[in-house]
Protein backbone atom coordinates (compact mmCIF):
# COMPACT_ATOMS: atom_id res chain seq x y z
CA UNK A 1 0.00 0.00 0.00
CA UNK A 2 1.44 3.36 -0.99
CA UNK A 3 0.54 6.93 -0.15
CA UNK A 4 -1.81 8.88 -2.41
CA UNK A 5 -0.41 11.46 -4.80
CA UNK A 6 0.30 14.52 -2.64
CA UNK A 7 -1.05 17.91 -3.64
CA UNK A 8 1.26 20.78 -4.43
CA UNK A 9 2.20 23.13 -1.61
CA UNK A 10 0.55 25.94 -3.55
CA UNK A 11 -2.80 24.17 -3.66
CA UNK A 12 -2.54 23.19 0.00
CA UNK A 13 -1.93 26.83 0.88
CA UNK A 14 -4.93 27.99 -1.14
CA UNK A 15 -7.08 25.32 0.56
CA UNK A 16 -6.07 26.68 3.94
CA UNK A 17 -6.75 30.26 2.83
CA UNK A 18 -10.23 29.33 1.59
CA UNK A 19 -11.03 27.47 4.80
CA UNK A 20 -9.98 30.36 7.01
CA UNK A 21 -11.89 32.88 4.89
CA UNK A 22 -15.03 30.76 5.06
CA UNK A 23 -14.69 30.41 8.82
CA UNK A 24 -14.23 34.17 9.16
CA UNK A 25 -17.38 34.77 7.11
CA UNK A 26 -19.37 32.61 9.53
CA UNK A 27 -18.28 34.65 12.54
CA UNK A 28 -17.56 38.22 11.49
CA UNK A 29 -17.70 39.57 15.03
CA UNK A 30 -14.28 38.23 15.94
CA UNK A 31 -12.56 39.99 13.08
CA UNK A 32 -14.43 43.26 13.44
CA UNK A 33 -13.29 43.79 17.03
CA UNK A 34 -9.70 44.94 16.26
CA UNK A 35 -11.05 47.25 13.55
CA UNK A 36 -13.59 48.84 15.87
CA UNK A 37 -10.86 49.18 18.50
CA UNK A 38 -8.67 51.07 16.01
CA UNK A 39 -11.49 53.42 15.05
CA UNK A 40 -12.51 54.08 18.65
CA UNK A 41 -8.97 54.86 19.80
CA UNK A 42 -8.20 57.19 16.89
CA UNK A 43 -11.49 59.09 17.22
CA UNK A 44 -11.10 59.43 20.99
CA UNK A 45 -7.81 61.28 20.58
CA UNK A 46 -9.27 64.52 19.18
CA UNK A 47 -11.91 64.48 21.92
CA UNK A 48 -9.35 64.13 24.69
CA UNK A 49 -7.13 66.97 23.58
CA UNK A 50 -7.16 70.55 22.39
CA UNK A 51 -8.98 70.36 19.04
CA UNK A 52 -6.69 72.91 17.46
CA UNK A 53 -5.85 71.63 13.97
CA UNK A 54 -2.07 72.09 14.10
CA UNK A 55 -1.92 70.30 17.46
CA UNK A 56 -3.98 67.40 16.13
CA UNK A 57 -1.77 67.10 13.07
CA UNK A 58 1.32 66.85 15.27
CA UNK A 59 -0.26 64.03 17.19
CA UNK A 60 -1.89 62.18 14.29
CA UNK A 61 1.04 59.87 13.35
CA UNK A 62 1.53 58.74 16.93
CA UNK A 63 -2.19 58.18 17.47
CA UNK A 64 -2.59 56.25 14.21
CA UNK A 65 0.40 54.01 14.72
CA UNK A 66 -0.07 53.25 18.40
CA UNK A 67 -3.70 52.38 17.69
CA UNK A 68 -2.68 50.23 14.72
CA UNK A 69 -0.04 48.41 16.77
CA UNK A 70 -2.37 47.72 19.70
CA UNK A 71 -5.18 46.65 17.41
CA UNK A 72 -2.87 44.19 15.63
CA UNK A 73 -1.84 42.79 19.04
CA UNK A 74 -5.52 42.36 19.92
CA UNK A 75 -6.07 40.46 16.68
CA UNK A 76 -3.05 38.18 17.15
CA UNK A 77 -4.93 36.15 19.73
CA UNK A 78 -7.12 34.91 16.89
CA UNK A 79 -4.27 33.75 14.70
CA UNK A 80 -3.29 30.32 16.06
CA UNK A 81 -5.13 29.96 19.39
CA UNK A 82 -8.14 27.98 18.21
CA UNK A 83 -6.18 25.85 15.76
CA UNK A 84 -3.77 24.98 18.55
CA UNK A 85 -6.52 23.95 20.92
CA UNK A 86 -8.56 21.78 18.58
CA UNK A 87 -5.57 19.91 17.12
CA UNK A 88 -5.58 21.54 13.68
CA UNK A 89 -2.01 22.78 14.04
CA UNK A 90 -0.93 19.28 15.06
CA UNK A 91 -2.48 17.95 11.85
CA UNK A 92 -0.71 20.65 9.83
CA UNK A 93 2.61 19.83 11.51
CA UNK A 94 2.39 16.16 10.46
CA UNK A 95 0.80 16.78 7.06
CA UNK A 96 4.05 16.29 5.16
CA UNK A 97 3.79 19.85 3.85
CA UNK A 98 6.18 22.64 4.83
CA UNK A 99 4.74 24.07 8.05
CA UNK A 100 6.30 27.51 7.45
CA UNK A 101 4.43 27.78 4.16
CA UNK A 102 1.09 26.78 5.74
CA UNK A 103 1.58 29.28 8.55
CA UNK A 104 2.42 31.97 5.99
CA UNK A 105 -0.91 31.20 4.28
CA UNK A 106 -2.71 31.51 7.62
CA UNK A 107 -0.92 34.79 8.36
CA UNK A 108 -1.92 36.15 4.94
CA UNK A 109 -5.59 35.48 5.73
CA UNK A 110 -5.10 37.06 9.11
CA UNK A 111 -3.69 40.19 7.48
CA UNK A 112 -6.53 40.24 4.92
CA UNK A 113 -9.06 40.17 7.76
CA UNK A 114 -7.41 42.45 10.31
CA UNK A 115 -4.63 44.43 8.59
CA UNK A 116 -6.28 45.38 5.32
CA UNK A 117 -9.58 46.63 6.84
CA UNK A 118 -7.51 48.79 9.16
CA UNK A 119 -5.70 50.31 6.17
CA UNK A 120 -9.03 50.87 4.44
CA UNK A 121 -10.59 52.81 7.33
CA UNK A 122 -7.37 54.75 7.96
CA UNK A 123 -8.44 57.69 5.69
CA UNK A 124 -11.39 58.21 8.01
CA UNK A 125 -9.22 58.13 11.11
CA UNK A 126 -6.53 60.31 9.52
CA UNK A 127 -9.09 62.93 8.46
CA UNK A 128 -10.54 62.97 11.97
CA UNK A 129 -7.03 63.74 13.21
CA UNK A 130 -6.71 66.68 10.81
CA UNK A 131 -4.55 65.15 8.08
CA UNK A 132 -4.91 67.08 4.80
CA UNK A 133 -6.57 65.17 1.93
CA UNK A 134 -3.42 65.28 -0.16
CA UNK A 135 -1.59 63.29 2.51
CA UNK A 136 -4.03 60.35 2.56
CA UNK A 137 -2.25 58.20 -0.11
CA UNK A 138 1.01 58.50 1.80
CA UNK A 139 -0.64 57.62 5.12
CA UNK A 140 -2.28 54.59 3.47
CA UNK A 141 0.95 53.37 1.89
CA UNK A 142 2.82 53.54 5.19
CA UNK A 143 0.07 51.68 7.05
CA UNK A 144 -0.15 49.07 4.29
CA UNK A 145 3.52 48.14 4.60
CA UNK A 146 3.48 48.46 8.39
CA UNK A 147 0.43 46.24 8.87
CA UNK A 148 1.99 43.48 6.74
CA UNK A 149 5.13 43.58 8.87
CA UNK A 150 3.11 43.64 12.12
CA UNK A 151 1.04 40.58 11.13
CA UNK A 152 4.15 38.60 10.20
CA UNK A 153 6.15 39.57 13.30
CA UNK A 154 3.07 38.85 15.40
CA UNK A 155 2.82 35.33 13.99
CA UNK A 156 6.12 34.43 15.68
CA UNK A 157 4.85 35.66 19.05
CA UNK A 158 1.50 33.93 18.56
CA UNK A 159 3.33 30.67 17.83
CA UNK A 160 5.47 30.97 20.94
CA UNK A 161 2.56 31.71 23.31
CA UNK A 162 0.34 29.01 21.80
CA UNK A 163 0.52 26.60 24.70
CA UNK A 164 -0.06 29.20 27.41
CA UNK A 165 -3.44 29.64 29.01
CA UNK A 166 -3.18 33.40 29.46
CA UNK A 167 -0.68 34.27 26.80
CA UNK A 168 -1.96 37.78 26.09
CA UNK A 169 0.45 39.79 28.23
CA UNK A 170 3.43 37.64 27.33
CA UNK A 171 2.48 37.96 23.67
CA UNK A 172 2.59 41.76 24.01
CA UNK A 173 5.97 41.59 25.78
CA UNK A 174 7.40 39.37 23.04
CA UNK A 175 6.02 41.21 20.05
CA UNK A 176 6.27 44.88 21.07
CA UNK A 177 10.09 45.12 21.08
CA UNK A 178 10.19 43.54 17.60
CA UNK A 179 7.46 45.88 16.42
CA UNK A 180 9.18 49.06 17.63
CA UNK A 181 11.12 49.64 14.35
CA UNK A 182 7.83 49.38 12.43
CA UNK A 183 6.31 51.93 14.80
CA UNK A 184 9.25 54.34 14.49
CA UNK A 185 9.55 54.32 10.71
CA UNK A 186 5.80 54.08 10.17
CA UNK A 187 5.09 57.09 12.38
CA UNK A 188 7.95 59.00 10.76
CA UNK A 189 6.65 58.26 7.26
CA UNK A 190 3.15 59.30 8.30
CA UNK A 191 4.43 62.53 9.86
CA UNK A 192 6.24 63.41 6.63
CA UNK A 193 3.14 62.55 4.59
CA UNK A 194 0.95 64.78 6.75
CA UNK A 195 3.51 67.61 6.44
CA UNK A 196 3.35 66.97 2.65
CA UNK A 197 7.07 66.35 2.50
CA UNK A 198 8.95 63.56 0.65
CA UNK A 199 8.62 60.35 2.68
CA UNK A 200 10.78 57.97 0.64
CA UNK A 201 13.48 57.30 3.25
CA UNK A 202 11.29 55.86 6.04
CA UNK A 203 9.16 54.07 3.42
CA UNK A 204 12.21 52.21 2.10
CA UNK A 205 13.03 51.10 5.62
CA UNK A 206 9.42 50.04 6.25
CA UNK A 207 9.45 48.05 3.01
CA UNK A 208 12.74 46.43 4.01
CA UNK A 209 11.25 45.38 7.37
CA UNK A 210 8.17 43.99 5.61
CA UNK A 211 10.25 41.95 3.15
CA UNK A 212 12.57 40.73 5.87
CA UNK A 213 9.67 39.58 8.05
CA UNK A 214 7.94 37.93 5.08
CA UNK A 215 11.00 35.76 4.51
CA UNK A 216 12.09 35.04 8.07
CA UNK A 217 8.93 35.22 10.22
CA UNK A 218 7.20 32.13 8.75
CA UNK A 219 10.29 30.01 9.46
CA UNK A 220 10.51 31.34 13.01
CA UNK A 221 6.75 30.88 13.50
CA UNK A 222 6.98 27.26 12.31
CA UNK A 223 9.80 26.55 14.75
CA UNK A 224 7.82 28.26 17.54
CA UNK A 225 4.67 26.27 16.77
CA UNK A 226 6.62 22.99 16.76
CA UNK A 227 8.02 23.82 20.20
CA UNK A 228 4.57 24.77 21.50
CA UNK A 229 3.11 21.48 20.26
CA UNK A 230 5.60 19.35 22.18
CA UNK B 1 7.44 -2.01 7.90
CA UNK B 2 7.58 0.29 10.87
CA UNK B 3 10.00 -0.13 13.74
CA UNK B 4 11.04 1.68 16.85
CA UNK B 5 14.61 1.16 18.01
CA UNK B 6 15.65 1.81 21.60
CA UNK B 7 13.41 4.82 22.18
CA UNK B 8 14.30 7.03 25.13
CA UNK B 9 11.89 9.77 26.11
CA UNK B 10 11.81 12.13 29.07
CA UNK B 11 8.83 14.27 30.00
CA UNK B 12 10.03 16.80 32.55
CA UNK B 13 11.76 14.68 35.20
CA UNK B 14 9.90 11.49 34.24
CA UNK B 15 11.64 8.84 32.22
CA UNK B 16 8.68 7.71 30.11
CA UNK B 17 10.26 5.39 27.57
CA UNK B 18 13.32 3.38 28.54
CA UNK B 19 14.85 1.76 25.50
CA UNK B 20 11.57 0.67 23.92
CA UNK B 21 11.83 -1.52 20.80
CA UNK B 22 9.13 -2.96 18.57
CA UNK B 23 8.39 -3.77 14.95
CA UNK B 24 5.08 -3.72 13.11
CA UNK B 25 4.86 -5.48 9.74
CA UNK B 26 2.52 -4.58 6.89
CA UNK B 27 -1.03 -5.75 7.49
CA UNK B 28 -0.65 -5.78 11.26
CA UNK B 29 -1.90 -3.64 14.09
CA UNK B 30 -0.06 -2.83 17.29
CA UNK B 31 -2.36 -2.15 20.21
CA UNK B 32 -0.87 -0.01 22.97
CA UNK B 33 -2.29 -0.59 26.42
CA UNK B 34 -1.31 0.48 29.89
CA UNK B 35 -2.71 2.42 32.81
CA UNK B 36 -3.48 6.12 32.47
CA UNK B 37 -0.28 8.11 32.45
CA UNK B 38 1.87 5.19 31.31
CA UNK B 39 2.98 7.16 28.25
CA UNK B 40 0.76 5.86 25.45
CA UNK B 41 0.03 9.31 24.07
CA UNK B 42 3.64 10.42 24.52
CA UNK B 43 4.84 7.36 22.63
CA UNK B 44 2.44 8.00 19.75
CA UNK B 45 3.37 11.68 19.59
CA UNK B 46 7.05 10.75 19.62
CA UNK B 47 6.48 8.26 16.78
CA UNK B 48 4.76 11.03 14.79
CA UNK B 49 7.66 13.35 15.32
CA UNK B 50 5.67 15.82 17.40
CA UNK B 51 7.76 15.03 20.49
CA UNK B 52 11.53 14.95 20.13
CA UNK B 53 13.16 11.72 21.31
CA UNK B 54 16.18 11.78 23.59
CA UNK B 55 17.65 8.79 21.82
CA UNK B 56 16.60 6.01 19.50
CA UNK B 57 15.17 5.94 16.02
CA UNK B 58 11.79 5.50 14.37
CA UNK B 59 12.27 3.60 11.15
CA UNK B 60 9.74 3.57 8.30
CA UNK B 61 10.37 1.60 5.10
CA UNK B 62 13.95 1.04 6.16
CA UNK B 63 14.82 4.72 6.59
CA UNK B 64 15.11 6.80 9.74
CA UNK B 65 12.09 9.11 9.82
CA UNK B 66 14.16 11.94 11.30
CA UNK B 67 16.12 12.07 8.03
CA UNK B 68 13.14 12.91 5.82
CA UNK B 69 10.19 13.97 7.92
CA UNK B 70 8.08 15.25 5.04
CA UNK B 71 8.23 11.95 3.15
CA UNK B 72 7.28 10.06 6.32
CA UNK B 73 4.44 12.43 7.19
CA UNK B 74 3.05 12.18 3.66
CA UNK B 75 2.31 8.51 4.41
CA UNK B 76 1.01 9.06 7.92
CA UNK B 77 -2.53 9.60 9.16
CA UNK B 78 -2.48 10.86 12.74
CA UNK B 79 -5.47 11.22 15.04
CA UNK B 80 -4.74 12.70 18.45
CA UNK B 81 -6.95 13.86 21.30
CA UNK B 82 -8.09 16.91 19.36
CA UNK B 83 -10.42 16.10 16.48
CA UNK B 84 -9.16 19.14 14.48
CA UNK B 85 -12.72 19.92 13.43
CA UNK B 86 -13.86 23.49 12.97
CA UNK B 87 -17.06 24.18 14.89
CA UNK B 88 -18.44 26.51 12.25
CA UNK B 89 -18.07 24.11 9.33
CA UNK B 90 -20.22 21.10 8.44
CA UNK B 91 -18.82 17.57 8.46
CA UNK B 92 -18.32 17.55 4.68
CA UNK B 93 -16.69 21.01 4.67
CA UNK B 94 -14.35 20.02 7.47
CA UNK B 95 -13.20 16.99 5.50
CA UNK B 96 -12.95 18.87 2.20
CA UNK B 97 -10.56 21.38 3.73
CA UNK B 98 -8.57 19.20 6.12
CA UNK B 99 -8.10 16.09 3.97
CA UNK B 100 -8.16 18.18 0.77
CA UNK B 101 -5.07 19.93 2.05
CA UNK B 102 -3.14 16.72 1.49
CA UNK B 103 -4.74 15.05 -1.52
CA UNK B 104 -7.18 15.77 -4.28
CA UNK B 105 -10.67 14.79 -3.21
CA UNK B 106 -14.02 14.46 -4.93
CA UNK B 107 -17.34 15.15 -3.25
CA UNK B 108 -18.36 11.52 -3.74
CA UNK B 109 -15.29 10.32 -1.84
CA UNK B 110 -16.19 12.55 1.09
CA UNK B 111 -19.79 11.29 1.11
CA UNK B 112 -18.48 7.72 0.89
CA UNK B 113 -16.15 8.18 3.85
CA UNK B 114 -18.92 9.81 5.89
CA UNK B 115 -21.24 6.92 5.07
CA UNK B 116 -18.56 4.42 6.13
CA UNK B 117 -18.29 5.99 9.57
CA UNK B 118 -22.07 5.88 9.94
CA UNK B 119 -22.82 9.47 9.00
CA UNK B 120 -25.31 8.54 6.31
CA UNK B 121 -27.59 11.50 6.96
CA UNK B 122 -25.21 13.94 5.25
CA UNK B 123 -26.80 16.83 7.04
CA UNK B 124 -25.84 20.47 7.10
CA UNK B 125 -25.23 20.47 10.84
CA UNK B 126 -22.18 22.39 11.99
CA UNK B 127 -19.52 20.45 13.87
CA UNK B 128 -20.21 22.34 17.09
CA UNK B 129 -23.81 21.12 17.07
CA UNK B 130 -22.66 17.50 16.96
CA UNK B 131 -22.10 15.24 19.94
CA UNK B 132 -18.54 14.27 20.91
CA UNK B 133 -19.07 10.80 19.42
CA UNK B 134 -20.25 12.22 16.11
CA UNK B 135 -17.24 14.52 15.95
CA UNK B 136 -15.00 11.52 16.56
CA UNK B 137 -16.67 9.74 13.64
CA UNK B 138 -15.95 12.68 11.34
CA UNK B 139 -12.32 12.66 12.51
CA UNK B 140 -12.15 8.93 11.66
CA UNK B 141 -13.58 9.72 8.24
CA UNK B 142 -10.61 12.04 7.71
CA UNK B 143 -8.22 9.19 8.58
CA UNK B 144 -9.98 7.09 5.92
CA UNK B 145 -9.85 9.84 3.31
CA UNK B 146 -6.12 10.44 3.71
CA UNK B 147 -5.55 6.89 2.37
CA UNK B 148 -2.22 6.64 4.13
CA UNK B 149 -0.51 3.28 4.72
CA UNK B 150 0.34 4.11 8.32
CA UNK B 151 -2.24 5.03 10.96
CA UNK B 152 -1.26 6.34 14.37
CA UNK B 153 -4.43 6.67 16.44
CA UNK B 154 -4.69 7.85 20.02
CA UNK B 155 -7.90 6.67 21.71
CA UNK B 156 -9.82 6.59 18.42
CA UNK B 157 -12.89 5.05 20.01
CA UNK B 158 -13.25 7.62 22.81
CA UNK B 159 -16.88 8.76 23.03
CA UNK B 160 -17.99 6.18 20.45
CA UNK B 161 -21.02 4.02 21.22
CA UNK B 162 -20.89 0.23 20.81
CA UNK B 163 -21.96 0.43 17.16
CA UNK B 164 -19.29 3.02 16.59
CA UNK B 165 -16.68 0.71 18.05
CA UNK B 166 -17.85 -2.07 15.78
CA UNK B 167 -17.61 0.31 12.83
CA UNK B 168 -14.06 1.22 13.89
CA UNK B 169 -13.06 -2.45 14.06
CA UNK B 170 -14.35 -3.03 10.53
CA UNK B 171 -12.60 0.08 9.27
CA UNK B 172 -9.33 -1.00 10.88
CA UNK B 173 -9.62 -4.56 9.57
CA UNK B 174 -10.22 -3.30 6.02
CA UNK B 175 -7.16 -1.06 6.32
CA UNK B 176 -4.97 -3.96 7.47
CA UNK B 177 -6.28 -6.22 4.71
CA UNK B 178 -5.18 -3.63 2.15
CA UNK B 179 -1.67 -3.99 3.58
CA UNK B 180 -1.77 -0.97 5.87
CA UNK B 181 -0.23 -0.65 9.31
CA UNK B 182 -1.78 0.77 12.44
CA UNK B 183 -0.64 1.63 15.94
CA UNK B 184 -3.62 2.22 18.17
CA UNK B 185 -3.69 3.26 21.81
CA UNK B 186 -6.97 2.03 23.25
CA UNK B 187 -8.39 0.12 26.19
CA UNK B 188 -11.16 -1.39 24.12
CA UNK B 189 -10.55 -4.91 22.88
CA UNK B 190 -9.94 -4.80 19.13
CA UNK B 191 -11.89 -7.46 17.26
CA UNK B 192 -9.13 -8.46 14.87
CA UNK B 193 -7.84 -11.89 13.81
CA UNK B 194 -5.00 -12.95 16.13
CA UNK B 195 -2.42 -12.98 13.31
CA UNK B 196 -3.09 -9.31 12.64
CA UNK B 197 -2.92 -8.09 16.20
CA UNK B 198 0.02 -7.62 18.52
CA UNK B 199 -0.07 -5.96 21.90
CA UNK B 200 2.36 -3.80 23.81
CA UNK B 201 1.72 -2.94 27.41
CA UNK B 202 3.43 0.16 28.72
CA UNK B 203 4.19 0.41 32.40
Amino acid sequence: MSAPEPVSALKAGSMLVRRDLRLALRRPGEWLQPLVFFLVVTTLFPLATNPELSRLRDMAPAALWVAALLSSLLALELLFREDGQDGTLEQLAVSGLPLAWLLLAKTCVHWLLTGLPLVLVAPLAATALGAPYASIPGVLAALLLGSVALSLIGAVGAGLTLGLRRGGVLLALLVLPLAVPVLIFGARATALAIALEPMAAPMYLLAAIAVLSATLAPLAAAAAVRISLE
Amino acid sequence: MFSAIKLQLWRGDQHVLRGLCFTVAAGRCLQLTGVNGSGKSSLLRALCGLLPLEAGAVVWRGADTAADRHAFHAELAWLGHGTALKGDLTAAENLRYSAGLRRTLSGAEIDGALATVGFANADQRLARQMSAGQQRRVALARVLLLECPLWLLDEPTANLDSRGQEMFNQMLDAHLQRGGLAIVATHQALALPAQRLQELELS
